[in-house]
């Protein structure tokens, strides 16, 4: 691999740039604080527990939401620990569903711990076996910028791997209370809070 | 309706209820009503490898407007005790139906342990809990578990008795 790896919150805000009505479920931990540092939005439906959840949550809303598309952007300890959701979500395969992994094969949260991507275990692999037939390897800028093009107007389920440094910047914490996280996302969908 | 038909109202309920998603990990007690979900063009039936999902697929369902229910089996509580944080923490309607073992002429001694410990274990996770034992307690039970789920944006579920789905045939 060539040059530095990518820094985590210009990487958020490159993917989240000109996001139109894209929905966005980050994952406990870094890629919430992430998420939240690239500008609140009412769309963002930001993880404060729920460790694993993340995918499956993006595909419930998914499949209800047919007409705009979901991002779920999570760490790779989270995506570790619901692994087995790709299952469903390479049988399911709605159209309007991205999962994108912030892979820095670090537990950050915990004390940087090496994560299980560090030795080895490969989640493009792990998706592609599941079914996902779009899965993108993203190493660079010019992959990322590519990246967040796509994620506005891609047309079938896409898994992608972001390749990210192992780097703690300061926390940027959102709105901690769920049910208002819940009611003010469903209301910026035009829903009954 | 039969006795045998509780599978069909419960079906019914879902139905009348508007579920549109129907997350499940496989299981026997629950065949007919999962064949039902299957065959029905305005049910996404979602098939799960761990119960556990199904609480974050529930979640998502309403936050895009669709309501969602959630099939298992008692052994598949204990996988999700984490995940029920999500619903209590935002006040998610999360609907569940659960078929019993452990509990009554039951062959394998190990779904004791899980099977005994279900009505507390979703009571201490802020549950409402509803039990059928007999046919004719299903829809009654289901119905009520909808009102508590959607109208007040809680946690329930209809346990479905081990008495109410007979005995597992072990050797055909």
């Amino acid at each position: 691999m060539s040059g530095p790896k990518l820094e985590r919150r210009a990487a958020m805000a490159t993917l989240l740039a000109d996001r139109g009505d894209l929905l966005v479920v980050p994952g406990l931990g870094s890629t919430t604080w992430d998420l939240a540092a690239a500008g609140d939005d009412p769309r963002n439906f930001y993880l404060w527990g729920a460790m694993g959840g993340a995918a499956m949550v993006g595909l419930g809303l998914a499949l209800a939401q047919t007409s705009r598309r979901v991002a779920v952007i999570t760490g790779d300890g989270e995506m570790l620990m619901g692994l087995g959701s790709l299952a469903p979500i390479g049988i399911q395969r709605p159209p309007n569903l991205a999962v994108i992994v912030f892979d820095n094969g670090v537990y950050g949260e915990t004390g940087m711990q090496p994560s299980h991507t560090q030795s080895g275990v490969d989640l493009m692999a792990v998706a592609a076996g599941c079914g996902i037939a779009q899965c993108l390897d993203v190493r660079d800028q010019a992959a990322l910028t590519d990246l967040s093009a796509r994620i506005k107007n891609y047309t079938e389920t896409l898994f992608a791997r972001v390749l990210i440094a192992p780097e703690e910047p300061p926390r940027v914490l959102p709105l901690r209370d769920g049910a208002e996280l819940k009611n003010r996302f469903r209301a910026a969908l035009g829903l009954k809070a | 309706m039969s006795a045998a038909d509780w599978p069909d109202r419960l079906f019914a309920t879902l139905k009348r209820a508007d579920v549109r998603q129907v997350g499940y990990v496989p299981d026997a007690g629950h065949s007919r009503l999962i064949e039902r979900c299957r065959a029905d063009a305005d049910i996404r039936d979602v098939v799960l490898t761990t119960e556990e999902e199904g609480v974050a697929l529930c979640a998502g369902a309403w936050l895009g407007g669709q309501r969602a229910a959630l099939l298992m089996q008692s052994s598949g509580v204990g996988n999700c005790i984490n995940m029920f944080s999500l619903a209590r923490s935002c006040r998610f309607p999360l609907l569940m139906f659960i078929t019993m073992r452990g509990e009554w002429e039951e062959f394998n001694p190990w779904q004791v342990p899980m099977g005994s410990i279900v009505d507390p274990v979703l009571k201490l996770c802020d549950a409402e809990v509803y039990r059928a034992t007999e046919p004719d307690e299903v829809e009654r039970a289901a119905e009520r578990a909808v009102q508590t789920v959607f109208g007040d944006e809680r946690i329930a579920a209809v346990l479905l008795s081990q008495q109410l789905i007979g005995k597992k045939v072990w050797i055909k």
